[in-house]
């Protein structure tokens, strides 16, 4: 039998055996902790292990699995809420009370549990890999689709009737090429490290709708891309996930909340269950899963949960559906990264960071994309990940290396912040590499001026940008008419556009075709102010007839589902600066 | 197990090794009686086969390799509980050194706790009352929040900590009375006038009965320090959960700790991170921080107070940024306003409570309160702008705007965020005065509030009564 030799924190060594196999999953103790293998050598199994180490003492029997370390996948995953290895919080929480022990014995998904079966394939159907051979409703708006584990391919040799089954019960048999048959189930098994196959990639084409103006309009993200949201403290990365996550138009939302605050979770928990899903009418939770390890729980856990939230999202994608995650934060990832190659005492990088963090980050983003599934289906997954720079500095190395592996940079900015000007989104440091891929999609569907006005909104930003350094200087005072103008209209752009009210019903989530319009009445504005100025109109004169605070205040001022009201704000801007000109 | 180990491998610094020992587990206490009788407290920190690595938390001076005798005791590092803990002083490591003798306990808990599920916990959504315009209006502390005081030396933290602690109102409608309510106060590396201070105040106060206070001075080893966070929070968690108090922690200073356990990494041989801090020390804070909160199966809370002192006033240093990634919020120092003679000297821009957004409005605290607050926030932002350009070009050559933020700020400062430290305000007061202010620009300037909220509370005849 093999035993503990070492104990270092979460890291834990077995001598002389050569009965592991890297990444398999242990069980290390009497309490049965759960463990991966991460390294081994002649003399050496180093392990580490996902529950806290107190208690261990050398000679305690460590019994190997035989499998990597999985995540079970089936009916039940939605509505969920998971630590980092998924084990349901919830049956936790029966069998060791509030505070989370060691070594509980919990089942992923509930066994007991009937679903309402639909059985798709009959007895000499061939089923490949992928395949969806059953279907089951999981939650009142998300139907399960029961996939051939990608391994497995052949002939079918039985078939259960539709009916209510749990998810050990066999609902076919297959028999391969080679002879075996294998039992399909509701549930299998996939390692979390692997990505799941898929027919092909496509190219990205259609953008991840979010409601929030200065994504979707000025820096926006497609469906199956990546995007890095990196903040200081207290600059609203977790608000600006919590938004995309309650608003965004995927399918369905998996939040990874990866060493971040346990208040947080749990407020997800309260507001995702009472919030009613605009698009199904049902509770948000009901398109959820949740993924919480937070800060203090243990570290080893902490570096699972990404890739638990990533093997999850991809399972459902392989159904055919369009999946977010939204993970919070990658920077506590790279963090335990750092810890257990610490422990390991490997040869650090930059920062104590493990040389192999870029190559890690790379290969989490790169498990996104729009893809054809092997049930010949579009699925996509995207990546939105917060990344918490230390001392809210962009070149240390998470962040740095992020930059090179996502597509879209959302940077948060502290005076933003400060100014509760939210999303702290920086227009002039945020990039999307997506713009041009979707300007299609915005043509066809919003309007063929979409992109131009877009281009002409941030133009106006950066001039303003450029004007901003020389009033620092020398004040506003000074400048020509036609630059005054530039900085009022700008105000408008940043205050009117840019910034969003979370809390303000309307303004929480807002239509595309409301966001053309609003960018619309802005040019429109800014096209009358610039021909009165021309007539030689003051902009001081413009100010006080109070058109600019008029139009800033459209995005309170006119409802969601009352568009037409933007032509009575037009007429009313002419009509005012008409009057100006009377006098 | 009553075996003892005669003599030593090595010793390095806080950690001793031994050798050729069995039956030792991860994170162990152990005793260590040295020749002249005394005895000190030490933890299995790493394991080899038979070679285990020790930590000693009252230093290892005076050891030698072969004067002692270790016991493994056969328990991880635990906290005797009782109520009887209130108005009781102990050392770091957790022992009575108020004289008043060994703790009866009616049970005990591992100092290191446990993580809590989060679907235990409550979402924390009522306010503390301090008093304090500034924190009230613009950073309300929540009961169960983890809210930190980013300080640096010489600043008037202290002076805060205690006045919140004696203003902070707890009583509710929810029948909440004072009875229910206690203080833990753990000092770390701390002078002995700080610790003094924070004593005479809560006496003074009357609360002294109600506090259980741990003394780790600066003059004490450092692996004590490491331990006494810890320690005061098991003894929090066992008084809000088991006992259904509300409890609020103050740890002071939290550098002191993080820097004692930066000594503690770097004689362990250990890799370091930033600034020589080891990679783990964000884990290491959460471990601490995340234990404030309130769970769905007790009535009691645990608010965290952690001050913390920025060295060089540097809020890009490690301690202060792992802090504010972990916190709900922090109450920033200003050593510019403090200069000035403001007391407190709250910088408020950088300040935030995060948990201040579901535990204010209709309710909780008044209707008007997220609108106030959010624009006082923003005003004070474009002081600032206009304060840098003022320096470039002169206060008389800004426009009229800019003028009417200058004069907001300096108002702002002087009625708001200055107050004497026994002054008691109500919300109202705080919120009218807010508004008060607000009142002294332009309607127009007013750009975060909905014309309804203007229409009710926008009144520049109450603005005169301010004047710089």
């Amino acid at each position: 039998m093999n035993t503990v030799f070492g104990i270092n924190g979460p890291v834990v060594k077995v001598r002389d055996t050569k009965s592991f196999s890297m990444m398999e999953m242990v069980y290390v103790g009497k309490k049965r902790l759960i463990g991966e293998i991460i390294g081994i050598n002649s003399d050496e199994t180093t392990i580490q292990v996902y529950e806290s180490t107190t208690g261990l003492m050398p000679g305690e029997p460590v019994v190997g699995s035989g499998a990597p370390m999985s995540a079970t996948l089936g009916p039940g995953i939605l509505a969920n809420i998971f630590d980092g290895i998924e084990r349901p919080l919830k049956s936790l929480e029966a069998v060791t009370g509030a505070f989370i022990a060691e070594g509980a014995a919990v089942t992923t998904l509930d066994e007991d549990k009937k679903w309402e079966v639909t059985v798709l394939c009959k007895t000499g159907d061939v089923l490949t890999g992928g395949q969806i051979f059953a279907t089951c409703p999981e939650t009142p708006v998300i139907m399960h689709k029961c996939l051939v584990p990608p391994d497995i391919s052949g002939k079918v040799t039985w078939t259960a009737p539709d009916g209510e089954y749990n998810i050990t019960e066999k609902i076919a048999v297959v028999k391969s090429a080679d002879g075996t048959e294998h039992e399909l189930k509701l549930a299998q098994k996939w390692p979390i490290k692997i990505p799941r196959p898929i027919a092909k990639r496509v190219a990205v084409s259609k953008p991840l709708i979010t409601g929030q103006r200065i994504i979707d309009t000025i820096i926006p993200i497609s469906k199956g891309g990546t995007a890095a949201i990196p903040g200081g403290f207290g600059t609203g990365k977790t608000m600006t996930q919590h938004q995309l996550a309650k608003w965004c138009d995927a399918d369905i939302i998996v939040y990874i909340g990866c060493g971040e605050r346990g208040n947080e979770m749990t407020q997800v928990l309260e507001e995702f269950t009472g919030l009613v899903d605009p698009k199904t009418g049902n509770a948000l939770t009901d398109r959820t899963v949740l993924i919480a390890n937070t800060s203090n729980m243990p570290v080893a856990a902490r570096e699972a949960s990404i890739y638990t939230g990533i093997t999850l999202a991809e399972y459902y994608r392989d159904m055919g559906y369009h999946i977010a995650i939204m993970a919070d934060s990658t920077s506590r990832w790279a963090e335990a990264l750092r810890e257990i190659s610490g422990r390991l005492e490997e040869m650090p990088a930059e920062e104590g960071f493990p040389a192999y963090l870029p190559s890690r980050l790379s290969e989490f983003y790169e498990r996104a994309g729009y893809v054809e599934t092997l049930s010949d289906s579009e699925g996509s997954v995207t990546i939105i990940g917060a990344v918490s720079p230390q001392g809210a500095d962009f070149s240390e190395p998470v962040t740095q290396n992020t930059k090179r592996f996502v597509r879209c940079f959302w940077a948060l900015d502290k005076n933003l912040a400060y100014a509760r000007h939210y999303p702290a989104i920086n227009w002039n440091d945020s990039y999307s590499e997506y713009a041009d891929e979707l300007a299609e999609y915005y043509h066809d569907n919003v309007d063929i001026n979409f992109m131009n006005y877009r281009q002409q909104i941030a133009n106006i930003l950066h001039e303003e940008s450029k004007l901003m350094e020389i009033v620092k200087l020398i004040g506003s005072d000074v400048l020509p008419e036609d630059q005054k103008l530039v900085i009022e209209i700008a105000a408008v752009v940043r205050i009117g556009f840019l910034q969003q009210n979370a809390y303000h019903k309307d303004d929480t989530y807002v239509p595309l075709d409301k966001q053309f319009k609003m960018m619309n009445s802005i040019l429109h504005l800014y096209e009358k102010c610039k021909a009165a100025v021309a007539g030689g109109i003051p902009v001081s004169e413009i100010t006080k007839s109070g058109v600019f605070e008029k139009v800033t205040k459209m995005k309170y001022d006119i409802p969601n589902d009352k568009p037409q009201l933007f032509n009575v704000l037009d007429t009313e801007v002419e009509e005012t600066l008409k009057n100006i000109k009377k006098e | 197990m009553a075996l003892q180990y005669v003599g030593l491998k090595e010793i390095n610094g806080p950690l001793i090794v031994l050798d050729n020992v069995t039956n030792a587990f991860y994170d162990e206490m152990v005793e260590i009686k040295l020749e002249n009788g005394t005895n000190r407290m030490g933890r299995v920190v790493e394991i080899q086969g038979r070679r285990v690595v020790l930590q000693v938390f009252e230093g290892t001076k005076g050891l030698s390799l072969e004067n002692t005798r270790t016991r493994f005791i056969g328990k991880p590092m635990e906290m005797p509980l009782s109520t009887d803990l209130l108005g009781r002083v102990f050392s770091g490591a957790g022992r009575p050194i108020d004289g008043l003798g060994d703790i009866f306990a009616e049970s005990s808990a591992d100092v290191n706790g446990k993580p809590l599920n989060p679907v235990s916990r409550e979402y924390p959504r009522n306010y503390i009352r301090t008093g304090i315009s500034a924190i009230d209006a613009l950073m309300t502390l929540i009961r169960g929040q983890k809210l930190p005081i980013f300080s640096g030396s010489g600043l008037s933290h202290n002076k805060l900590a205690v006045q919140i602690v004696r203003q902070a109102q707890i009583t509710d409608d929810s029948g909440v009375t004072s009875d229910d309510f206690a203080i833990v106060f753990a000092a770390m590396g701390v002078k002995n006038d700080v610790a003094e201070y924070f004593r005479k105040s809560f006496e003074e106060t009357g609360v002294l009965s109600r506090v259980v206070m741990f003394l780790n001075l600066s003059n004490d080893p450092i692996i004590e320090r490491i331990l006494t966070p810890r320690c005061a929070l098991a003894v929090a968690e066992y008084l809000a959960f088991e006992k259904d108090m509300h409890i609020l922690v103050i740890l002071t200073d939290m550098t002191s700790y993080a820097e004692a356990v930066r000594e503690f990494s770097s004689s362990k041989g250990e890799i370091p991170g930033r600034k020589g801090f080891p990679g783990y020390l964000y884990s290491d804070l959460a471990s601490i921080y995340e234990r404030a909160g309130i769970i769905n199966t007790a009535k009691g809370s645990v608010t965290q107070i952690p001050i913390l002192t920025m060295p060089n006033d540097d809020i890009t240093h490690p301690v202060p940024d792992l802090t504010g990634y972990i916190t709900e919020g922090q109450i920033v120092l200003d050593r510019t306003l403090d200069q000035t003679g403001v007391y407190p000297s709250i910088s408020v821009l950088p300040s935030l409570s995060r948990l201040m957004k579901d535990g204010i409005g209709e309710g909780f605290t008044r209707d008007d309160h997220a609108d106030v607050s959010n624009q006082l926030f923003a005003a004070y932002a474009k002081v600032q702008d206009a304060r840098a350009l003022a320096q470039v070009i002169g206060e008389d050559e800004l426009s009229d705007t800019d003028k009417a933020y200058m004069n907001f700020g300096k108002l702002f400062e002087k009625y708001f965020v200055a107050q004497r430290p026994d002054e008691n305000r109500t919300i109202e007061e705080t919120l009218d005065l807010g508004w008060a202010l607000l009142s002294t620009m332009p309607r127009s300037l007013l750009d975060r509030v909905s014309e309804d909220m203007l229409n009710k509370h926008y009144d520049p005849e109450k603005a005169e009564n301010y004047k710089i």
